[in-house]
């Protein structure tokens, strides 16, 4: 969809949501406003978008109902707030509008509670905040020959190749909602950790891989997952994922494979189609890397993703038991103990080779 | 002779001198409490047995040092009752048991004791005399100065005037130095005077204290506790003892005569039953029955079933509303519940049980249920854990059932017996013994209470939810109201109104409209397990 029409389409649905609860009251009646439900038990799996999707089950937050006033008071601001975001070309982080929403006399009890509301607004809209200018704080960074054009008001039209900067471009507003110009990259890596994103861009991994290098500094937000599934999408770029060889890591990668449940309700958020490249298990074996025992923790998580649809692929099932076999986890850093370019030398074409990129 | 001890007979004035410590005269911090608290009760029993709306004026005056570490002073107390006749007037303050009040009707006073007991104790430590001036309201107001023969238990008059009457007052004021300890005893004098204000919320009380500080306990009721009859004993109450001095003094010829002349709601009939079953003759002279024949009476009188229950119009119960307004007056509580119980018996001696319930307002939170005892409007200060009523509170509610924790809610519970004889546990006068009559009705009247304070609780508890409720909406419509008008374009924020009429009128009443009046007195909750 164009850029300009989800922008017109946002402010329809914002204004057709103040629309129903004006008319309501204008009646007399408590105003009420519908929205599909994100209990857990509304949550599936469904195979065929390969993500997770919100099921029939609608929740009612009526005026009727005392306990809903606030969220819905709270829902019409955040609604108010978006629009004039939207329509003046502005953007805003979650931990602003937590503040923001104090001079408008809303209390939010804190940001939990704020960003809450942000998620009704996304599930009501069908849109996700970033569509409505709305950003979270943590930022991750992108780096490789990718020319892209700027959108945002003052800046249309400004081209920047993402080499420009050694230490990678923050994936931010700006950048998520820039045009793709020009790509000379064959593929996409997606690192977990920031030492080693820049580990490859110093042996110019992104020259030998032709690769975009993309740095998801933990669990990616939603603006770097939407940023990997365009490049994938519209550029047709080969996703891999690189993280620590462990069940946190594992699942790192599955939320940019097939999305959150948290996301259950937005769209266009995951990449179906990316690959993740390790650390496995058997690399751990194989390649006899340093490793730690697993906690009790770490061994509780891998029992439930055991559980989770989405790590039903033959890859998962053999990484999850080779993990609970023995019983040892290792970091994307343990191959230095072969030397500082031996991963970018041997483990990443021998990975290549391996997924048949 | 030798050998034999020596019977020294004493007067009961050198008695109670050297038992000075049972009548509550041991130390002068208690002497000066007690003093007030005898000529306080004396004024107030005067006023009520004329029915005069009661004003008691009292002062304490320091005078100086005592050799003993303690202090004299002037103690004076004026009140507007009967006043005492002129020629009666050196014996009731001069002589010890002489009194008005023996006969078997609920006063305050019943030994002829406490008010010659307080000028004598100021006699002993200060040797002046006594100063009282009273008049019936008749032409003339006597005017004494008197001292207590201690030997002989007569009074001795030092001066007597006689001023003309030309007000028409009536009332009585006593005048005498003592030594005590005004500072040790205030504590305990100050809750006195209050807890007597809430028993009677009809007296004017002011009080004087020795550094000039007055005291006031207004009026705020002007009806006075209908008056108690006086009353025969009942056959249930009798002992040997009182067999014996009815005996002496009747001029029956009979024992029946004498059955029927001197006890309490005994007929002709039941006479002849009793006396059937002592194996005496209805138609002997009761002067002639022999010492084992009068226990022997004593005793079948004791156990006869078939005597009606003692009446209670010789009681005199302050009445829901006067103790309503006691409480209120001097409590000043959020919520105030009161209940007279029916009248009952003990041992042959009627009695009323009055419980009063208050919550919140000015009832502090002080981690317990605060406990305050009456018996014939006397407030009971001391010994608190030994009353019947701390056994009942503590011991036999279940407060969780009635949703209140005596912990932590700010609760006071006022219990008034009414009794021709107070069960007195000990000479003292300070607390009640456990009779179980008065303990059964002791519980049920807190129970009524606390289910009528848990009633009133609930109320309140839905009353503050609906206002809760209210405030939510007066506070978060309006936002909905502006954020949907800016949201949809409009230009006129809709009228929240409508919706804020609705909501006010889902459960929004006072709990005030509630008064203490629910449930009757006859009730007795199932809830529990009875007793
Ligand atoms: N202020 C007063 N006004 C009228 N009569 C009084 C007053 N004070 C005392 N009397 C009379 O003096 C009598 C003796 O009083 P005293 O206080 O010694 O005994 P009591 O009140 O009869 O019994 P108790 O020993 O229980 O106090 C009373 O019975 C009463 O007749
Ligand atoms: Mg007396």
């Amino acid at each position: 969809m164009s850029r300009a029409l989800r922008k017109k389409e946002v402010l329809e649905r914002l204004k057709a949501l103040g629309e129903g609860v004006y008319t309501q009251m204008q009646r007399g009646i408590f105003p009420a406003v519908r929205m599909a439900s994100r209990s857990v038990r509304n949550i599936d799996y469904d195979p065929h978008l390969r993500q997770y999707v919100l099921g029939d089950q609608k929740v009612l937050r009526s005026a009727r109902n005392v306990r809903h006033l606030r969220p819905l008071a709270q829902l019409l601001w955040a609604g108010h707030v978006a629009r004039s975001l939207v329509s003046q070309g502005k953007t805003s982080t979650l931990r602003d509008l937590f503040y923001m929403a104090q001079a408008d006399e809303v209390h939010f009890k804190d940001q939990a509670e704020s960003d809450n509301i942000v998620t009704d607004l996304e599930t009501i809209l069908g849109y996700a905040r970033e569509d409505f200018h709305v950003f979270p704080e943590e930022r991750s960074s992108i780096f490789g020959d990718l020319t892209i054009e700027y959108t945002v008001p003052g800046y249309e039209g400004r081209r920047l190749n993402l080499m420009s900067h050694p230490d990678g471009l923050v994936i931010g507003p700006t950048l998520t909602s820039a045009e793709f110009v020009h790509c000379n990259a064959k593929i996409c890596i997606v690192i977990e950790k920031g030492a080693m994103f820049t580990r490859f861009v110093e042996e110019k991994a992104y020259e030998r891989f032709k690769a975009l290098l993309i740095q998801t500094a933990g669990q990616p937000p939603r603006a770097t997952r939407r940023l990997i599934r365009r490049l994938n999408q519209e550029l047709g770029l080969p996703v891999i994922i690189f993280t620590d060889g462990d069940p946190w890591g594992m699942h790192i990668a599955t939320v940019i494979i097939s999305g959150s449940a948290n996301a259950a309700h937005l769209r266009e958020l995951a990449t179906p189609d990316a690959k993740w490249c390790g650390v496995y298990a058997t690399d751990i074996v194989n390649y006899k890397l340093p490793s730690d025992p697993l906690t009790e923790l770490d061994i509780k998580r891998l029992y439930e993703l055991k559980k989770d649809p989405r790590y039903e692929g033959e890859l998962w099932k053999r990484e999850i038991d080779m993990f609970l076999k023995i019983r040892r986890k290792a970091e994307q850093e343990a191959f230095s103990r072969y030397g500082l370019t031996y991963i970018v030398d041997k483990y990443l074409p021998d990975k290549l080779k391996e997924l048949a990129l | 002779m030798t050998g034999m001890a020596v019977f020294e007979e004493i007067s009961p004035a050198d008695f109670f001198y050297r038992n000075r410590d049972i009548a509550g005269f041991s130390s002068p911090s208690r002497a000066i409490y007690s003093t007030l608290r005898e000529l306080i009760e004396n004024s107030l029993d005067a006023c009520e047995a004329v029915r005069v709306l009661p004003e008691v004026r009292i002062t304490l005056r320091e005078l100086r040092p005592s050799p003993t570490g303690a202090f004299f002073y002037s103690v004076r107390v004026v009140d507007n009752g009967s006043g005492v006749p002129g020629d009666k007037i050196p014996q009731a303050f001069g002589q010890v048991l002489f009194g008005s009040k023996f006969r078997l009707k609920q006063t305050r006073g019943t030994f002829g004791l406490g008010g010659t007991m307080a000028i004598l104790y100021g006699q002993i430590t200060t040797e002046m005399p006594a100063h009282i001036v009273s008049s019936t309201g008749d032409r003339y107001i006597h005017d004494y100065e008197l001292m207590i023969d201690i030997q002989k238990n007569k009074p001795n008059v030092l001066r007597y005037k006689v001023h003309t009457n030309r007000d028409g007052w009536h009332g009585t004021l006593v005048e005498f130095t003592m030594e005590g300890d005004y500072t040790r005893a205030m504590p305990k004098v100050l809750d006195y005077l209050k807890q007597t204000a809430i028993v009677n919320p009809y007296a004017d009380i002011t009080f004087v204290d020795p550094k000039g500080r007055l005291y006031v306990f207004e009026r705020t009721i002007r009806k006075l506790p209908s008056p108690p009859k006086e009353t025969l004993p009942h056959p249930y109450g009798v002992d040997a003892e009182t067999l014996y001095r009815l005996i002496a003094m009747t001029n029956t010829k009979s024992l029946s005569a004498f059955l029927m002349e001197h006890f309490h709601r005994v007929g002709k009939s039941l006479a002849g039953k009793v006396l059937e079953r002592a194996n005496l003759d209805p138609n002997r002279s009761p002067k002639t029955l022999t010492p084992s024949e009068v226990s022997d009476l004593a005793n079948v009188m004791r156990s006869f079933e078939d005597f009606l229950p003692p009446d209670a119009s010789c009681l005199s119960p302050l009445g829901e509303e006067i103790l309503e307004a006691g409480i209120r007056k001097e409590l000043n509580p959020e919520f105030v519940f009161v209940t007279k119980r029916k009248p009952s018996a003990y041992s042959g001696y009627p009695f009323i049980v009055e419980v009063g319930i208050a919550y919140g307002g000015g009832i502090p939170r002080t981690g317990d249920i605060v406990l305050y005892r009456f018996a014939n409007r006397i407030p009971l200060l001391y010994d608190e854990t030994s009353d019947v009523s701390w056994k009942v509170i503590h011991n036999l509610m279940d407060w969780r059932y009635y949703k209140v924790n005596p912990a932590e809610d700010p609760l006071a519970i006022i219990i008034h017996l009414c009794s021709t004889k107070i069960p007195y546990k000990t000479v003292g006068k300070e607390f009640l013994s456990d009779r179980p009559e008065i303990e059964r009705e002791i519980l049920n009247g807190v129970r009524l209470a606390a289910r009528n304070l848990m009633l009133y609780l609930m109320r309140k508890r839905r009353f503050e939810i609906g206002k809760k409720r209210f405030d939510l909406y007066a506070r978060y419509l309006p936002k909905i109201a502006r954020f949907s008008t800016l949201l949809s374009g409009h230009k006129k924020e809709p009228d929240i109104g409508p919706l804020l009429a609705k909501v006010s009128s889902l459960g929004l009443e006072s709990p005030g409209k509630m008064k203490g009046r629910e449930g009757s007195h006859e009730q007795s909750p199932k809830e529990e397990g009875s007793s």
